[in-house]
């Protein structure tokens, strides 16, 4: 099988790779790039470890192809921080003890910083809807979405 | 005890020590390993539910492009064993998706291809799919060779087991009684559903020494087990824990190491092995689903005169259905005078049951909370009430033999009663439904280590996989215990070469009993401490004493000297006998039992038969929070947990033995849309047996909401519904019943 050259960009670094065109974006992420951040929780779009940014929208990994990955801007958990330190919504996920095993975190954060990008406000149940495809298995959710709350209204001070 | 001293670091709640690697994906987990030359294992699994295997022939496959090794059961001496046979199937395929055969090949897709080309003959045989078929007379047999109990002078039966606690006399218990309930549950199967999908790693030197990556909750079992089934010693192998991505218990027992382990040392190269979700659900976990029958009886003012519990739990493929823990703990919160509970552990052609937070304790529960919210509908006494007047405490004998020391049953079931959230009236429209959960906890081995650098900084070494922040709980009993800041202290989790033994994490023991070994490894560096002070003031050791982190001359002695911090001791060691290392190892008794009471407000739509849970609340005895954010995470993973096995969790298998629900999509655990704010309360009755006062807080969350819930969908109904999950179509097809009836 032949590999087909892709150029994207990744956490703002301009990125070429050869994939097969078969191999997901998750199994790209992980398997050749070595941006293991990005979790597998399932493969089949069910739980949200895999999310990434993809031209700012919020995507299963997993359900995208490699090759699609041509020419896009992508955001993985790699790319949330900065040279400077933690995001707000990282630093409330701990603060909140918002992850137990941290397996699902990855994909909340990147899940979470979508939310934010677009909707700086939301409310519970908004929040609670937006997260509703990533699956978290230990916290029961009620630390996660207040570390969401608490990094909202962190963010809006600080803007 | 800890009620006399002041505590410092215990009950903050500060950032755990690996929790950066974890908001930045930083952190390791169990198939984020890859090596240079590495192999892909895949496993050829079952089609069928129960067949015999005629014959297994790999020959093809491993002549396939790309595949390096390629296994069978033949190849594993140790394989007699049931968990030898679980993990590559010899003679027969007692479940859909047991593994007969693996391949490892240079990419997936060889190793995928591969697994084509294994012909397998099979007898395909009746599948024994319900706790019914199995006890039948004259039932299909899941193995021919299995006597209830080992008993072989009685035929063979799908029963492996059974367990009986008797106490009293039963039948007058109940003749005394005013008012008796009887009722009868059952409860499906379901899977912890951790979200991290098993996975190892394994590289076998030319020296033979294996070294196994995984997610485990026991790199020292991984590797007792994985030696079993190989039949080589421990000391062959390695085994370096992941991170681990969730286990609840599921993660307690091995799967793909063995045939990693082999299949490397066939290649010369590393096989790294994970599993999709749909084999997850297949072959691994779950917890045994059940069928189970309560009584109890009281007096007209709510005195219990007697009880009775009769359990079948589903085994799966082996024996080891949790109906030790399901007996221990049914009526484990009360005083009982006449008793009977008796357990049977059932073998039925699913996957063999693997722990899973309070395993046993949910099902059994689940029965007798209903019937006891029952009683107290029929005696008219408010359901906290009825349990407080029959509430275990210190001194109560238990039913499973022991007498319970300080417990914090009535603090809960008090606190319950005053919480804002029960006073307040029930909601419109809705139902309130509460109950009572309960774990014994366990202590078993284990050691660690506590080394001291030349400033001062703290390092403490131990064994047990952190799943939950246990981390942070290890670093804050060492911080008070040294009396050192928090952040001086980095806790880490050691390989099985790094660190001594430690027992699996699980049964709640691990900030109970791997606490205990890091609080007595610090009170060895503090008595090295004292010792090194003296040398230096030319003391005995007993005239110094150690306060706040520091060794100083004892009140009353004369020595004009300043104190000497750790860090002072630390820079000088080289001076007062080498470095500062400390350590303990313990097989810890006194496991507090913890028990809590949660109730909740779910409202049923009668339309679509849905259940939303609009409140819940959990109340819970802690004994010590040592961390209250992990603490509290605990009680609401747990509850969440109970909820969704209380309304959608359920393994769905089609006539032939196949589940047809092996994915998320369909096996629908709760998402943060179905769940409202979980409240907590934590209750600390100190346990007498830990320096701090610690209980094991892990499993006893996801006792109580089973019963919680379907109490709650009874109140606004009006009516029970006796099993679960309470889906949609069930509780519809109730009140069409019901209405139809009426
Ligand atoms: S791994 Fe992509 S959604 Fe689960
Ligand atoms: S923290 Fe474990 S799955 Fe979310």
């Amino acid at each position: 099988m032949s590999k087909t050259h892709v150029s994207t960009t990744i956490n703002g670094d301009q990125m070429e790779f050869l994939c097969e065109p078969h191999q997901t974006l998750l199994e790209v992420l992980r398997d050749e790039l070595g941006l293991t951040g990005t979790k597998e929780g399932c493969a089949t779009g069910d739980c949200g470890a895999c999310s990434v940014m993809v031209d700012g929208r919020l995507v299963c990994s997993c359900l995208m192809l490699g090759v699609e990955a041509d020419g896009v801007d992508l955001t993985t958990i790699e790319g949330i921080a900065t040279p400077d330190g933690l995001h707000v919504i990282q630093e409330k996920y701990l603060e909140h003890a918002a992850l137990q095993c941290g397996i699902c975190t990855p994909g909340f954060i990147v899940a979470t910083k979508a939310l934010l990008d677009r909707n700086p406000n939301p409310d519970e149940t908004t929040i609670r809807y937006w997260l509703a495809g990533n699956l978290c298995r230990c916290t029961g959710y009620d630390k996660i979405v207040r570390a969401v709350q608490d990094a909202a209204q962190t963010l809006a001070y600080e803007a | 005890m800890a009620e006399a001293v002041d505590l410092k670091a215990i009950g903050t709640r500060p950032v755990r020590p690996d929790g950066i690697d974890k908001v930045t994906g930083r952190a390791a987990f169990g198939a984020d390993l890859n090596l240079p030359n590495m192999l892909h294992g895949k496993v050829l699994r079952s089609p069928h539910a129960h067949a015999r295997i005629k014959s297994v022939d790999i020959s093809r496959a491993a002549a396939a492009e790309g595949v390096m090794a390629a296994v069978s059961g033949a190849d594993f001496p140790g394989n007699a064993s049931d968990l030898g046979k679980n993990v590559i199937a010899r003679d027969k395929v007692l479940y859909h998706g047991h593994a007969v055969a693996a391949v490892a090949a240079k990419t997936q897709l060889q190793a995928e291809a591969a697994l084509e080309l294994i012909d397998v003959e099979y007898e395909v045989l009746e599948p024994v799919m319900s706790l019914d078929q199995a006890m039948a007379d004259g039932a299909t047999l899941v193995n021919e060779n299995q006597h209830t109990n080992g008993d072989t002078s009685k035929p063979a039966s799908n029963v492996a087991a059974t367990q009986r606690f008797e106490r009293g006399d039963l039948e007058a218990g109940f003749a005394e009684a005013d008012v008796i309930v009887e009722s009868e549950h059952r409860v499906p199967m379901a899977h912890q559903g951790y979200i991290e999908p098993h996975a190892c790693t394994a590289t076998v030197n030319e020296d033979g020494k294996s070294t196994v990556w995984c997610c485990t909750q026991g790199h020292f079992d991984v590797r007792s087990l994985t030696a079993q089934v190989l039949g080589e010693s421990v000391g062959n192998i390695k085994v370096i824990p992941s991170e681990i991505g969730g286990g609840f218990g599921g993660k307690t027992t091995i799967y793909l190491e063995p045939l990693a382990v082999k299949m490397s040392q066939m290649s010369g190269r590393p096989v790294k092995m994970t599993m999709s979700r749909e084999d997850v659900f297949r072959a691994t976990g779950p917890t045994s689903g059940t069928w189970c029958r309560a009584k109890v009886g009281a007096k007209k003012d709510g005195t219990f005169t007697a009880a009775s519990a009769w359990l079948a739990y589903e085994a799966g493929a082996f024996p080891g259905a949790p109906i030790g823990p399901g007996c221990m703990s049914v009526l484990a919160p009360y005083e009982v005078p006449n008793l009977v509970i008796e357990g049977n552990d059932v073998l039925v052609n699913k996957p063999k049951v693997c722990a899973y937070r309070a395993p046993g304790a949910p099902q059994s529960m689940h029965a007798m909370e209903c019937a006891i919210d029952e009683l107290a509908r029929k005696l008219n006494m408010d359901p906290i009430e009825l349990r407080l007047k029959n509430a275990a405490g210190e001194g109560t004998v238990a039913p499973y033999g022991p007498r319970f020391p300080a417990i914090g049953l009535r603090e809960c079931l008090e606190a319950a009663k005053e919480h804002p959230n029960y006073t307040a009236p029930v909601p419109e429209g809705a139902g309130r439904g509460l109950a009572v959960g309960f774990w014994f906890n366990i202590g078993m081995q284990s050691s660690a280590e506590v080394r001291i650098a030349e400033d001062g900084a703290v390092t403490v070494m131990e064994g047990s996989p952190d799943i939950g922040g246990s981390r942070a709980s290890m670093a804050l009993m060492a911080a008070e215990t040294l009396g050192v800041p928090y952040e001086r202290v980095k806790a880490h989790v050691g390989d099985t070469e790094a660190t001594g033994f430690c027992n699996v994490t699980g049964g709640s023991r691990t900030t109970f009993a791997t606490g205990m070994a890091v609080i007595q490894a610090c009170e060895d560096i503090i008595a090295q401490c004292k010792q090194r002070a003296a040398l230096t003031w030319d003391l005995d050791e007993e005239q110094v004493d150690w306060v706040d982190g520091e060794a100083v001359p004892k009140p009353g002695v004369n020595a004009d000297v300043n104190p000497l911090s750790l860090a002072d001791i630390a820079r000088g060691a080289g001076r007062t006998g080498g470095p500062l290392l400390g350590r303990a190892s313990l097989n810890a008794q006194g496991a507090g039992a913890s028990f809590s009471c949660n109730f909740t407000d779910a409202k049923v739509d009668k339309e679509t038969g849905k259940v939303d849970i609009l409140s819940f609340t959990a109340v819970q005895d802690a004994g010590r929070a040592i961390h209250p954010s992990y603490v509290e995470g605990q009680m609401q993973g747990g509850a969440v947990q109970g909820i969704g096995w209380a309304l959608n969790e359920e393994y769905i298998y089609d006539a032939d033995g196949v589940m047809e629900n092996a994915g998320f999509l369909d096996y629908r655990v709760p998402v943060a849309s179905d769940m409202p704010m979980i409240d907590t309360q934590i209750i600390e009755v100190p346990n007498p047996f830990h320096p701090y006062g610690v209980r094991g807080v892990g499993e006893t969350p996801i006792v109580a909401p089973l019963a919680a819930v379907s109490n709650a969908v009874r109140d606004q109904l009006g009516f029970r519904i006796d099993d679960l999950p309470l889906s949609p179509p069930r509780v519809l097809e109730a009140i069409d019943g019901q209405e139809g009836g009426e």
